[in-house]
């Protein structure tokens, strides 16, 4: 199989929040197919880092690339097309329909002048029935309950149809049911499509069921990073998340549960 | 709204914005007979018509156009359904300018140079204000826009109190927007094409923005230059049509959210619409402003908000479902 470049690169990226290190050094690549976990506490940095990842926030140069080509020479649109982000919050300023909201992710491979073809109308209705949203195409973004607001945005992200997707929790505000869902579908669509996935998360279950890769953010700049079942140990995320904790063996592999 | 249904409204826009300009035509104090002064050009009808309701009809329609484009605009900028022409202060400056223009008893000409350059003053204060020292985010820009915008109610009223009583007619005139003096606007037109051009090509970026700035980058948006676009071009409508015709109220708030209210959301809609609606709406304004009571006129001003008042607030009461479905 001839070498492809990884889809995104990191080499001895430093990000920091003010006087707050959340990475020092960091190195890692993420390849297509790849369901990678970002874990951390409360302020530790993981929106920082994603954003940073996105070209949202300006980083040293070079030390990130996208298929090999540094993350600062591509344009918003060239990297809008290769990657793609659901952030944590959304603004609904103006009313709009679902459909209309999630056309928007079609934008990156449109020309300003260009209107929505036939096709791109058809990947939008794909992506808001993947998300169980089949129906809510005509209703009012401002009137959706958190959870259903939370589906619009991940459709908009699958309509983008980028190689790497980036989601800043995207399980807040959904139920049980809608978090395995949501993730089993991005998961499922990432190896279908042969993209990647990088989500942070609260979860430590969830990501241990659905990732294959995690990245922990310790604090003060240290980072673990690799396969889970490597990485993901009782003593590691006790101190991760300064909580003790109980490991449990299901059938579907580890869990842990809070003391 | 799909691109299907734009050719439909775009074209009963147009019609309203004729059938408002003929309507112009034909109102104020001497009655007009448009076929006849068409006809016979050297007769009296015929002057009026040239030189005084032809001039004043066209400026009424570019003006309430560069309004309804300015307000989009703005609305957008600043993400703010509220948001109107005159919220950063633009018109703040051109009224100062235009009223220190008054006491001093300058003419038409020195008049509308005035404004302008009280308008621009204004429009690159609070940039220069908010730009601070790093980048300016939105909140930044509307609080000192805001607060500018009350300095220059300040000074404008205590431009009014200290006035003699001679000026201060003139003066309360132009504040509430008088379209009397119009000359053809040749100026005003082709800054509408300026503004009209470019702010159509960014349509679908504008689309995007409303979403917020963040998401609007993720999605391709190169927001530093685009915020910065608009806000020029906002304020170069602002100013261009506070210049020809004082302080018109309401259009640039009322006709982008006429517009949303009949499902013309995407501004690729939305911008071309709001300039024939905000044409129409000043050309119905100004020619009852010369009928209500003819002979005299009233500041056209207060027309916008008679008119724009209830015909909001009825299309909001009927829309009232579409907004909870």
């Amino acid at each position: 199989m001839p070498d492809q470049p990884p889809l995104l690169k990191c080499s001895a990226l430093d990000i920091d929040i003010g006087s707050i290190i959340v990475t020092r050094g960091l190195e890692f690549t993420i390849e297509p197919g790849q369901c990678w976990c970002v874990l951390g506490r409360n302020g530790i940095g993981k929106t920082t880092l994603l954003h940073t990842l996105a070209g949202l926030r300006a980083s040293a140069p070079e030390s990130i690339e996208l298929n090999a080509t540094p993350l600062h020479q591509l344009s918003r649109r060239e990297v809008a097309r290769k990657l793609g982000i659901v952030l944590q919050h959304c603004e609904d300023n103006f009313p709009a329909t679902v459909m209309e909201t999630v056309l928007q992710g079609r934008h990156p491979h449109l020309h300003n002048w260009q209107w929505e073809s036939g096709v791109d109308h058809a990947i939008a209705t794909q992506a808001i029935e993947q998300l169980g949203l089949g129906g809510y195409e005509a209703r009012n973004v401002q009137t959706l309950s958190g959870g259903e607001r939370q589906r619009v945005s991940i459709a908009t992200l699958l309509a983008q149809q980028t190689e790497l997707m980036l989601l800043d929790e995207p399980t807040n505000h959904l139920d049980l049911h809608h978090r395995v869902q949501v993730l089993d579908t991005l998961v499922s669509h990432g190896r279908e499509t042969n993209s990647a996935v990088l989500m942070a998360l609260h979860d430590i279950n969830l990501a241990a069921r659905f990732a294959d890769h995690v990245l922990l953010l310790l604090g003060n700049g240290e980072s673990r990073l690799g396969r889970k079942e490597q990485i993901l140990e009782t003593a590691t995320l006790e101190r991760l998340y300064d909580h003790p904790l109980t490991r449990v063996e299901t059938p579907l592999g580890p869990a842990w549960l809070p003391q | 709204m799909h691109q299907t249904r734009t050719r439909p409204l775009l074209l009963t826009l147009i019609t309203t914005t004729l059938l408002a300009g003929w309507f112009s035509l034909n109102s104020g104090s001497v009655p007009v007979n448009v076929w006849d002064a068409i006809q016979h050009p050297q007769t009296l009808n015929a002057q009026v018509l040239w030189e005084l309701r032809l001039p004043r009809t066209l400026t009424a329609f570019v003006t309430g156009a560069l309004l309804g484009i300015a307000g989009a605009l703005m609305q957008v900028l600043l993400r703010n359904p509220l948001a109107d022409p005159y919220i950063l202060g633009v018109s703040g400056g051109a009224s100062v300018g235009a009223l220190l223009a008054i006491l001093a008893g300058a003419g038409s000409l020195a008049l509308q140079s005035s404004a302008f350059a009280g308008a621009l003053f204004s429009t690159l204060l609070v940039f220069s204000l908010a730009h601070g020292r790093g980048n300016w985010d939105t909140t930044r820009l509307l609080l000192t826009g805001v607060v500018l915008a009350a300095g220059w109610g300040a000074l404008i009223s205590l431009l009014l109190a200290t006035s003699p009583g001679t000026h201060v007619h003139g003066m309360l005139f132009w504040l509430m927007g008088d379209l009397s003096s119009a000359t053809v606007p040749v100026t005003g037109s082709l800054v509408l094409i300026l503004i009209a051009l470019p702010a159509l090509l960014l349509s679908a970026s504008l689309n995007l923005l409303s979403g917020g700035e963040l998401r609007a980058a993720s999605l391709g948006v190169a927001i530093g230059r685009l915020r910065i676009t608009i806000y020029i071009l906002a304020s170069l409508a602002t100013a261009t049509a506070v210049t020809q015709a004082g302080n018109v109220g309401f259009i640039g708030l009322i006709a982008p959210h006429i517009l949303r209210l009949t499902g013309a959301r995407d501004h690729r809609v939305l911008l071309p619409g709001v300039i024939f609606l905000g044409g129409t709406l000043l050309l119905v304004a100004d020619a009852l402003s010369r009928r209500v009571i003819a002979p005299g006129q009233l500041p056209v001003g207060i027309l916008t908000a008679l008119i724009g008042v209830p015909l909001f607030l009825y299309l909001l009461y009927r829309a009232g479902s579409t907004y909870d479905a």
